[in-house]
């Protein structure tokens, strides 16, 4: 058993300084991506403020901007953040790469940087999650084998026998996206921001909804569970719950996940078996799903009077909440029956939002910061106390943002089905946009109370580095005789 | 779908399924019951200080994986999914539409078969059918129209009595079940800028706006050999032709100086679609009696 443990020495120095930038990075970009959402939200709420700057400041335009600063600035760089430093502390390895590591860095600031020029710009390739045209498409496949790289070369050097389930999520998460990215942007240029994709019709859909529901399933799921896997044993400083059930859910979750696609396109031109089989996976997906949820909380076992004093790891439970719950959700709006009322209504909208900001945002802010007070040569954040503020606006923010959406998700999806005993439609769609309007203004406080929050969370950041005694640390401090 | 693309689908179903069912299973012999001391033993491995229980999989979670798997069998013998194999109820989603809309239609013509037999000025007085047809116009024409009917640019108002294609019922009949397409072909190859200046100068004249009268008098001539022809020596238009009234000062395309000359230079080629092939006969009935219905209430005011 104690080749298993770190018997082989004294744990190496760590490279700290690119997580550290990923870190700053996500913090920045989380800002940036909520930012344009609460824009977004209110243009559905005032629709005059679309033309503040048209047309580049126009719905259509930024709405791609906030999914890609959402997904890939803020939550890509708090997975890179995360999974390279997991990485290094769980296999007793420093970073693997060398130069390729700042390559990583600043090559996905950069593809970042050129999505928030091009998108308002008006080049897209009209793939939801996968707009950026060609050159940018080519230059994230060359920035993620590099991380590829860097993240398996570094597993390839550990010093401890057995691979820590962080890293089996990470490194699915990783191989799966680089698949993903590779084949859905498949496509002839026609010019230097033009491309068509190879696929056509029924098949371009599919691809499309193949990569878009694992942009889910791997990028903002399989990705930060390994996130959970790391922080919340850490931050409650108890041991995983299960193994067992690791193992199982870990399997069960990769492989299955990769067939939920169609039930992006129920009753669309998609073939009978194509939706039936995407849904019957959706469906299996539950247990798989839950298995992360469960061995997250039951960690907690013995530690629950932790909750009362350490507001990350509230987060990063409270996370765990909304992924539960989101993974319930899904499945069940996969069953077409379910389907044919939630399609297409902001039901969608909601569901993603408890993932995106539930799951996602408050898993990666409950890990930053875990990892700031580390970065900076601290104890602890500035204010502990702001850490809790932040909490109660993202929860707040949360749950009037998806209850909102759930409200007004049904209200449509009812009214859009509603016959006269003619056989006329009972509402024209204008009706049910009015009677959306009270949603949408909530929807858009709650996003703007989350988005406080992450002022706060960037605000307490700063104090911390700045604070006397902080310094920011590039290499982990040289290790101490055990 | 072709048998090697069929057995493709199958296999990997089943291989996947399968394999994620031996998972399972095999990491079963450690699930004895839940009440179970939890925290019997650790696995041995430490990561950066974290350890691991080897506690059990959780008797209810195990259960609802099964539950699911179960499902899945059944749904996948029952339905399509497995490659070609229909699944045993024999159903598809073009059938269920088909059944759908035959239950629809039976139900529907016995409502609108009554109406589909009155006449449009009869029925343009029944309050109920016409709250029929105004949802009906609600739902196919106001995102033209305008939901009361009254118009757009480019798009004719249908509420103020003045009708490009003819107002009586069975022309606004034929307006709406076969389409119309109007055809004012554009005039500067013949007319010149200057001579489309003085045309657009005598229009406004007729039209009783503002006007260059020298400019409309050379217009005028212009107007007599080009124009007559379709909207009439005094340019009160043809119904036949879907040539407007130039004289009542309603404008489709608007009535200021700068867009009659863009009308006059491009000509203008504005479309109604049919609705044969989109609305049953006996509701585009309705929509016409509905439609002459909203400049009855004109005509009243």
């Amino acid at each position: 058993m104690s080749s298993h443990e770190a018997a082989a020495g004294a744990p190496p120095v760590y490279h700290y300084k690119v997580v550290r930038q990923f870190a700053i990075a996500t913090i920045v970009w989380g800002i940036v991506g909520m930012a344009v959402g609460v824009l977004l939200a209110a243009q559905l709420y005032w629709p005059g403020l679309n033309d503040i700057f048209q047309p580049f400041s126009h719905f259509g335009r930024l709405r791609p901007l906030h999914t890609n600063a959402v997904i890939f600035a803020f939550g890509g760089s708090a997975l890179m953040a995360t999974s390279l430093y997991v990485v290094q502390r769980t296999s007793q390895a420093r970073l693997f790469g060398g130069p390729l590591i700042p390559f990583v860095f600043w090559g996905w600031q950069l593809v970042i940087v050129l999505a928030a020029i091009t998108l308002p710009l008006g080049y897209t390739t009209a793939k939801e999650y996968a707009e950026l045209e060609w050159p940018i498409g080519i230059l994230i496949a060359i920035v993620w084998v590099s991380y590829a790289v860097v993240f398996f070369g570094t597993i390839m050097k550990r010093r401890v026998a057995h691979i820590y389930v962080a890293n089996w999520f990470f490194g699915a998460f990783i191989l799966t996206i680089a698949l993903l990215h590779i084949v859905n942007n498949l496509a002839v240029p026609v010019s230097a921001f033009k491309s068509y994709s190879i696929y056509s019709g029924a098949t371009d859909a599919m691809i499309q909804w193949w990569y878009g529901h694992n942009a889910v399933g791997f990028f903002l799921t399989a990705g930060f569970l390994g996130i959970m896997y790391y922080f919340v044993p850490k931050q409650a400083e108890r041991p995983i719950y299960s193994y067992q059930l690791s193992i199982v859910h870990f399997w069960a979750l990769i492989s299955i996940y990769i067939w939920a696609g169609p039930h992006h396109l129920h009753y669309s031109a998609l073939p009978d078996w194509t939706q039936s089989l995407g849904m019957v996976m959706s469906l299996i997906l539950l247990a798989p799903s839950w298995g992360g949820m469960i061995n997250g909380i039951m960690t907690l076992s013995g530690a629950w009077h932790k909750l009362r004093t350490d507001p990350t790891l509230r987060f990063l439970v409270v996370s765990l909440s909304f992924y539960g719950m989101s993974t319930f959700e899904g499945p069940m709006m996969s069953i077409k029956t379910v389907n044919a009322l939630s399609h297409n209504t902001d039901w969608t909208i909601g569901h993603v939002h408890s993932g995106a900001l539930g799951w996602v945002a408050m898993i990666s802010i409950g890990a930053i910061y875990h990892l700031l007070p580390i970065l900076y040569g601290r104890k602890e954040m500035y204010s502990v106390k702001w850490i809790n503020i932040h909490f109660w606006l993202a929860t707040i923010g949360t749950v009037l943002y998806i209850a909102s959406m759930w409200v007004n998700g049904i209200m449509q999806g009812l009214m859009w089905r509603a016959f006269n005993e003619d056989g006329t439609l009972t509402y024209s769609f204008i009706e049910s946009v009015i009677a959306s309007y009270p949603g949408y203004f909530v929807r858009f406080v709650g996003g703007a109370i989350f988005l406080a929050g992450m002022f706060l969370m960037a605000y307490n950041a700063y104090r911390t580095a700045k604070a006397p005694g902080a310094k920011a640390i590039d290499e982990s401090p040289a290790p101490k005789a055990a | 779908m072709s048998t090697f693309w069929s057995l493709w689908i199958i296999i990997l179903t089943v291989i996947n399924v399968a394999l994620i069912l031996w998972v399972l299973l095999a990491n079963r012999k450690v699930a004895v019951r839940d009440d179970e001391d939890p925290e019997n033993r650790k696995t041995g491995h430490v990561y950066d200080g974290i350890e691991e229980y080897d506690n059990p999989l959780p008797r209810w979670w195990f259960n609802l994986f099964i539950a699911t798997l179960i499902f899945s069998a059944v749904y996948l013998l029952l339905y399509p999914g497995l490659g070609a194999f229909q699944g045993l109820l024999n159903w598809s989603s073009t059938k269920e539409l088909r059944g759908h809309q035959q239950q629809a239609e039976a139900r529907f013509s016995e409502r609108f078969g009554v109406y589909a037999e009155t006449p449009i000025a009869e029925l343009a007085e029944d309050p109920q059918a016409m709250r029929i047809g105004m949802r009906l116009f609600a739902n196919n024409c106001a995102v033209c129209h305008g939901s009361d009917g009254g118009g757009n640019w480019g798009y004719p108002n249908l509420t103020n009595n003045d009708w490009i294609w003819g107002g009586e019922p069975e022309q606004i009949l034929v307006s709406i079940r076969d389409g119309r397409q109007a055809n004012m072909p554009g005039w500067s190859n013949v007319l010149g800028e200057s001579g489309i200046a003085d045309v657009t100068e005598h229009v406004l004249r007729i039209a009783g706006r503002e006007h260059n009268t020298e400019r409309a008098e050379r217009g005028a001539q212009a107007f007599a050999r080009n124009c007559a022809a379709c909207h009439g020596a005094e340019g009160k238009g043809n119904p036949v032709l879907g040539a407007p009234d130039l004289t009542n000062d309603i404008w489709l395309y608007g009535g200021e100086p700068q867009e009659i000359r863009q009308t006059l230079r491009e000509g203008r080629f504005g479309v109604m679609p049919a609705q044969k092939d989109m609305l049953r006969e006996d509701r585009i009935h309705l929509l016409a009696a509905y439609v002459y219905s909203l400049s009855l209430d004109y005509d009243e005011e």
